[in-house]
């Protein structure tokens, strides 16, 4: 009989990197329903081309660039495809969409080696790029007529943020009367990207994740906290309304998508607690700073790009508290 | 419910298949290969030689130092040869070979069954007693155990911690021996808190094993100062450093011994070795071992005298099984799959594990992808990815600023990595490397002390 002979251990725990992207593509799932109740078929069908180009480009390239066996079925092309179409308005020409995976796989991803290698969220980096070339489009928020509108006539709305940056602005805060309620914002019935409107979808989705130890708490309550402390006493010193301003700091503008979905992503996220709960909160301070002072009413993306980019160092000073260390 | 603080993990424990599965004794072989090398530290050397008469119980081999053990036979007969067996990995060890005829105990064995319990020896004689019947530890470190009694100058023991926790996955020895023998073991408690000159001891068993815990709690209040501390289940909870942690919430500081913390840690096996030795004279001839797997035909919980072919009891379990891929010496968490099984029964085996085919194959290691779950896996603290990824690169000084060596080779890592990284097999050999610089540097050192010692 061949015995075979190999070193300690010789149990697994069953998990694989394809368990835990399905985990999060199951996580987004209640969002995904949301989109398509408010977005109707504009939802469906930008998601639709995102995943799948994203996955198609990742096949082509690791066939005919990399010429090596294609890691598709790891899922993570399809989290990165739902991710970014997420990030984008329901109403964005296809064209656009294509462009925008092929980015995020060609340049966020496969250009540093593929999955593991990436300094760089790659669906980030995908929307970034669209923002950048394609401001007008990618800020043009269909309002959410759910089913019945067909999105190429859609009416378009302003953002929540949009409307707090103006009362930040004016310093007058009875434009905030113009804000969709709190419950609207809630739940998901207000403008924005197709993923990020119902923050309550999103919450489920997270309680789905910590349950299955996909993720831990770290790193969005880090950032969660961080952004609610600052907008209370910005809104107190501004003079805003605080309950307001923290509910549609909190619920718009893809603040829980990126705190829950995107700086958590494995690779580009600092390895231990400690370098997470940092990470968090310069997150959080970063989209504060954008959000009340800088051009973009939003700035969740830049927020975690900037981050993303000192999680290496992260990962250089912070180590965990090792066994029987002794207090210096 | 108390564990250890920092990492662990939660494999499928297995144990359902030798579980409660009485212990059975394996009947005598008819050739006898006895290891010389059944411990940690300097080998035995022989006593006897061809042709010589031995009785169970006698002296074949003495400790080749103070760190060793010597080594007793297992059986009654005529010694073959002295001359050198091949492990289960082919390579040569020395040992006894004995051509075994009936079974002739040392008159001065007590083989009743009964208790005793009056012990008049005073603590240098008890630890005199245990360091010549060949005791060593049992959970598999094989550490000679008089080594542990005996603190050195300037530390003080102050609490027994005893090891019933059994952690590995399949393994279910212990556990058996703490509901059939578990008297004997309060009294091996008993003696080797005389020998330290302390007056506690806390049990540790994990809460897979109520039974156990209801048992020896129970007996536990015949013992003044004994005391049961169930644990919550987690791996490696039966690794010294993380069982003290558990046990009494101190840690032992890196690169010590549990001394250093006041704590000595002896398993059940160990301790019921030591009631045979100091109150039967009985030296250490036998262990109880599992055997066990998924289509192991009669798995269980053997009683086996060293030296027999560990064929002889796979035997007894039904032979191997088809779908066998591999077969492992100890749990699958630490233990070593073996290439063969011609190696007889010794001081180190605590388990045979017959994993089938499809279990055994490891799947194809994918790229990191940072998940950051090794580290918190590891019960030490250490960053097993960073770790590998620079011993791939060959950097042992990073290596050991990162404190390569604080790995206690639990496998956690592994375990637990999503991307199936052969993270250990990297860390191990890194750790292999840095060691040795780390004596290279030793050595220098004492070599230039004692060249400016020459000078002066
Ligand atoms: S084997 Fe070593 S590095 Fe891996 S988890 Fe265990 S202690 Fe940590
Ligand atoms: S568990 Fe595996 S994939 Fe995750 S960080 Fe560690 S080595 Fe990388």
């Amino acid at each position: 009989m061949k015995l075979i002979v190999a070193p300690a251990p010789h149990a697994h725990s069953g998990d694989s990197v394809r368990k835990n992207m399905l985990n999060v593509i199951i996580a987004l799932m209640p969002a995904f329903i949301v989109a398509m109740i408010a977005f109707g078929w504009g939802a469906v069908i930008t998601t639709a081309v995102s995943v799948c180009s994203c996955v198609l480009f990742e096949w082509l390239i690791c066939k005919f660039l990399m010429k090596e066996r294609s890691h598709v079925g790891d899922l993570s092309a399809v989290l990165t495809g739902l991710l970014l179409a997420f990030n984008l308005p329901c109403n964005l020409p296809l064209w656009i969409v294509v462009l925008g995976a092929l980015v995020a796989i060609g340049v966020g991803k496969m250009s540093f080696g593929g999955l593991g290698q990436n300094p760089f969220n790659p669906a980030l980096v995908g929307r970034v790029f669209l923002l950048i070339s394609f401001p007008v489009q990618m800020t043009t928020w269909p309002r959410p007529l759910g089913f019945s509108g067909s999105y190429l006539d859609a009416e378009t709305a302003a953002t929540p943020l949009y409307t707090l940056k103006n009362a930040i602005k004016a310093g007058d805060s009875s434009i905030l009367d113009e804000l969709p309620t709190l419950w609207d914002s809630f739940s998901g019935m207000i403008g924005g990207s197709l993923g990020e409107v119902s923050a309550i979808a999103l919450l489920i989705g997270f309680v789905y994740l910590l349950c299955t130890k996909t993720i831990t708490w770290h790193i969005p309550v880090s950032i969660i906290l961080t952004v609610s402390l600052f907008a209370v006493v910005f809104a107190a010193i501004a003079g805003l309304p605080v309950c307001t301003f923290l509910g549609t700091t909190l619920c718009a503008g893809g603040l829980m998508l990126g705190a829950i979905y995107m700086a958590t992503d494995y690779v580009t996220s600092p390895m231990t607690h400690c370098g997470q709960i940092v990470y968090g909160i310069g997150i959080g301070l970063i989209v504060m700073i954008i959000r009340c002072w800088g051009a973009y009413p939003e700035g969740m993306s830049f927020a975690i790009l900037i981050m993303n980019a000192v999680t290496p160092l992260l990962n250089m000073y912070i180590h965990p508290k090792r066994f029987g260390e002794k207090k210096k | 419910m108390n564990t250890f603080r920092i990492g662990g993990v939660h494999p499928h424990d297995n144990k359902e298949f030798s579980a409660h599965k009485q212990i059975a004794a394996v009947p005598l072989p008819q050739k006898a290969i006895i290891p010389l090398v059944q411990h940690i530290g300097a080998p035995a050397k022989a006593v006897v030689a061809k042709g010589d008469k031995v009785l169970v119980g006698q002296v074949i081999a003495e400790a080749g130092g103070f760190v060793s053990a010597p080594v007793h036979s297992p059986v009654s007969g005529t010694v073959a040869k002295v001359d050198a067996t091949t492990d289960a990995w082919g390579l040569p060890m020395p040992a006894i070979f004995i051509d075994v005829e009936g079974d002739e105990w040392l008159p001065e064995i007590d083989r009743t069954a009964d208790i005793k319990t009056e012990c008049t020896l005073e603590p240098k004689k008890i630890i005199n007693k245990i360091q010549a019947a060949g005791i060593v530890g049992l959970g598999g470190a094989c550490f000679p155990t008089h080594v542990k009694l005996l603190p050195p100058p300037g530390k003080v023991a102050e609490v027994l911690i005893v090891n019933g926790v059994e952690c590995e996955p399949y393994l279910t020895c212990d556990h058996q021996l703490m509901l059939e023998r578990g008297e004997q073991i309060m009294l091996g408690i008993d003696l080797v808190l005389k020998a330290l000159g302390i007056k506690r001891a806390i049990i540790g068993i994990e809460k897979n094993k109520p039974d156990a815990i209801a048992h020896m709690a129970e007996l536990a209040k015949k013992h003044p100062g004994v005391e049961v501390k169930p644990l919550a289940l987690k791996y490696p909870q039966g690794g010294e450093k993380q069982l003290i942690d558990a046990c009494i919430g101190r840690q032992v500081p890196s690169g010590c011994l549990p001394i250093e913390v006041g704590a000595v840690v002896d398993n059940v096996a160990t301790l019921y070795a030591i009631y045979e030795a100091v109150m039967k004279n009985k030296p250490l001839i036998s262990r109880v071992m599992t055997v066990t797997g998924k289509s192991v035909k009669n798995p269980g919980n053997y009683e086996v005298r060293f030296g027999t072919p560990l064929a002889q009891v796979i035997e007894l379990a039904g032979g191997i099984p088809e779908d066998t891929g591999k077969i492992i010496g100890g749990g699958p968490m630490m233990g070593r799959a073996m290439q063969n099984v011609d190696m007889p029964c010794n001081k180190r085996v605590s388990g045979l594990l017959f994993m089938k085919k499809d279990e055994s194959v490891r799947v194809e290691p994918e790229n990191c992808i940072r998940c950051g779950k090794c580290v918190d896996a590891c019960p030490m603290g250490l960053e097993p990815y960073m770790l590998a990824k620079l011993s791939a690169a060959q950097n042992w000084d990073k290596m050991e600023q990162l404190n390569v060596m604080d790995c206690i080779d639990c496998g956690c890592c592994l375990f637990t990595c999503p991307s199936h990284r052969p993270l250990l097999d990297y860390i191990r050999y890194g750790k292999g490397k840095v060691g040795g610089n780390i004596r290279a540097r030793q050595m220098a050192a004492q070599a230039a002390k004692a060249a400016a010692e020459a000078k002066k």
